[in-house]
């Protein structure tokens, strides 16, 4: 029962994708619509991701600063596993969790009021494909910018990490400079970035799915909204670690 | 003119539209009324095509619309107008933007031009203000006004009206459908207005379908009406204590 549910669901988010990637009716309407969603989904969320990047860069080194204090381990080793863990995971994979929960409940219930106040009713009887139109938008602009969230977050959580070095003991900025270049590979970049244009993705489309097939009142739509946060989590996180398999190729 | 013959819907296992024929007459207001939950919103939905009919068929002039695939209804459905029961105005867009969507979407007119259409359009539905608010910064009655206007800003060939009065004090009502009238007959188009508000039936219901229980129980003119003995039409329009004593009366 559960796994016929599952499987329908994915059915029927596979044939919504199918109407969201088709040729929009106007070029001139999908530009304009691009850069509003870019401005809603991307723009207004810098602040925030800046925000707790800076902050989880500080509480990262400080506890690699707590964690790895051994006379063993060379000092600059906290500034290097910072730089890895802000770059592999927290500001693809942990940014994109946050990013589910703030554009991805805001996209299911702007979708899912549109349908229950019959907005996307009245696109369709104008002969529009409501999907392409009102999805299709949003997921191109989270594919654009949210990979420069990314590398945004990976600069201000790297500063966040630097800025605290200056207040503790445990460890000179010079050590923590000194590890934040040692061996750096371009190439994680590379696949946080690339980790987080699929996660855009996932976000987008999970979450207009949800408010595309809402239906009844208010609560409806809230719940929708949970629900889209919800499938979306998990979603991101069943793709982070196929990602990293075939990144990695382990 | 558009043509329904011997429809039915069910969802479930409940029957809402039971073998309905009706025509709906080019040029003139054509008016569906029932009872709450008498399947008269079904039905008008099922005459646009947003419910798929389990058996009939549904002709658009002498084109067979219910046999049409989804680029073939959207063709036709660029010649269709509706006003929705809310408005279904787009929340994000002004009143201008709102009127100015079909033209944006579907001609290649210069803006200026597409300004002075969407300007000549709401003064004909007598809307001389407000043009940069938005729907939640303007009344009911306004809300509807636009609705016509984008509605009609295409010039459609059938125009859907879904209780077009409902949430409106009486003079409001009365100017909504006048508005609706003067259009149907300065385009020549097909109109079809659900509702169950009698005074709009007796001010311009041209030809009248009453819906019962799913299936078509009468029609005839807002004149024949009253010298109907069709005790469930009588119980329809009669159920207000007014219209009892103008009956008694007459």
């Amino acid at each position: 029962m559960f796994i016929t549910k599952i499987l329908s669901e994915i059915g029927r988010y596979m044939m919504l994708m199918g109407k969201v990637f088709s040729r929009p009716v106007k070029g001139m309407v999908f530009r304009r619509q691009l850069l509003d969603e870019m401005e809603k989904l991307g723009l207004n969320s810098v602040g925030i991701v800046a925000i707790i990047s800076v902050f989880m860069g500080a509480v990262v080194a400080l506890q690699m600063a707590i964690n790895l204090e051994s006379p063993f381990l060379p000092k600059y080793l906290i500034g290097y596993a910072t730089r890895e863990s802000l770059i592999l995971e927290f500001s693809s994979t942990v940014v994109a969790l946050i990013l589910a929960g703030k554009v991805g409940s805001n996209i299911a219930s702007e979708i899912g009021t549109m349908r229950i106040t019959e907005q996307i009713d009245a696109l369709e009887i104008m002969g529009v494909n409501s999907a392409n139109h009102l999805i299709l938008p949003k997921i191109i602009a989270a594919m654009i910018f949210f990979p420069l969230l990314t590398m945004m977050s990976m600069i201000v959580g790297v500063i966040g990490g630097y800025s605290i070095v200056f207040t503790v003991d445990m460890m000179t900025p010079d050590d923590f400079m000194q590890g934040l270049l040692s061996d750096f590979r371009p190439y994680l970049v590379f696949y946080g970035v690339s980790k987080m244009v699929v996660f855009a993705f996932i976000i987008t489309s999970v979450s207009a799915y949800y408010g595309y097939y809402a239906k009844g009142n208010s609560l409806e739509v809230g719940r929708s909204s949970t629900q889209a946060v919800v499938s979306s989590t998990i979603v991101v996180l069943i793709f982070d670690m196929i990602l990293t398999k075939l990144f990695f190729n382990y | 003119m558009i043509k329904a013959e011997n429809i039915s819907k069910h969802f479930d296992d409940h029957i809402v539209l039971d073998n309905v024929s009706a025509t709906f007459e080019t040029g003139k207001t054509n008016l569906i009324i029932g009872q709450s939950g008498s399947g008269k919103t079904v039905l008008l939905k099922s005459l646009l095509g947003l419910h798929q009919i389990d058996e009939g068929r549904i002709f658009y002039d002498d084109v067979c619309y219910s046999s049409l695939g989804f680029n073939e209804k959207k063709e036709i459905r660029k010649q269709v107008g509706m006003l929705f029961q809310g408005g279904a105005l787009f929340d994000s867009l002004t009143v201008v933007d709102n009127v100015k969507f079909p033209l944006d979407v579907f001609t290649d007119y210069s803006e200026s031009e597409k300004l002075d259409i969407v300007h000549d359009t709401l003064k004909k539905v007598r809307l001389d203000k407000a043009y940069d608010l938005y729907p939640s910064e303007i009344s009911g009655g306004m809300v509807k006004r636009v609705s016509i206007a984008r509605a009609i800003v295409m010039k459609p060939r059938y125009l859907f009206c879904d209780e077009p009065n409902s949430g409106l004090d009486p003079l409001t009502s009365v100017v909504i459908d006048n508005l609706i009238k003067e259009v149907t007959e300065e385009y020549g188009i097909t109109t079809i207005i659900n509702t169950h508000d009698m005074n709009s039936v007796m001010e311009i219901g041209e030809t009248v379908t009453f819906i019962y229980q799913g299936k078509m129980w009468w029609r005839g003119s807002k004149d024949d009406i009253l010298s109907s003995d069709n005790k469930e039409l009588n119980d329809f329009v009669f159920a207000s204590a007014m219209a009892k004593r103008a009956r008694q009366n007459m």
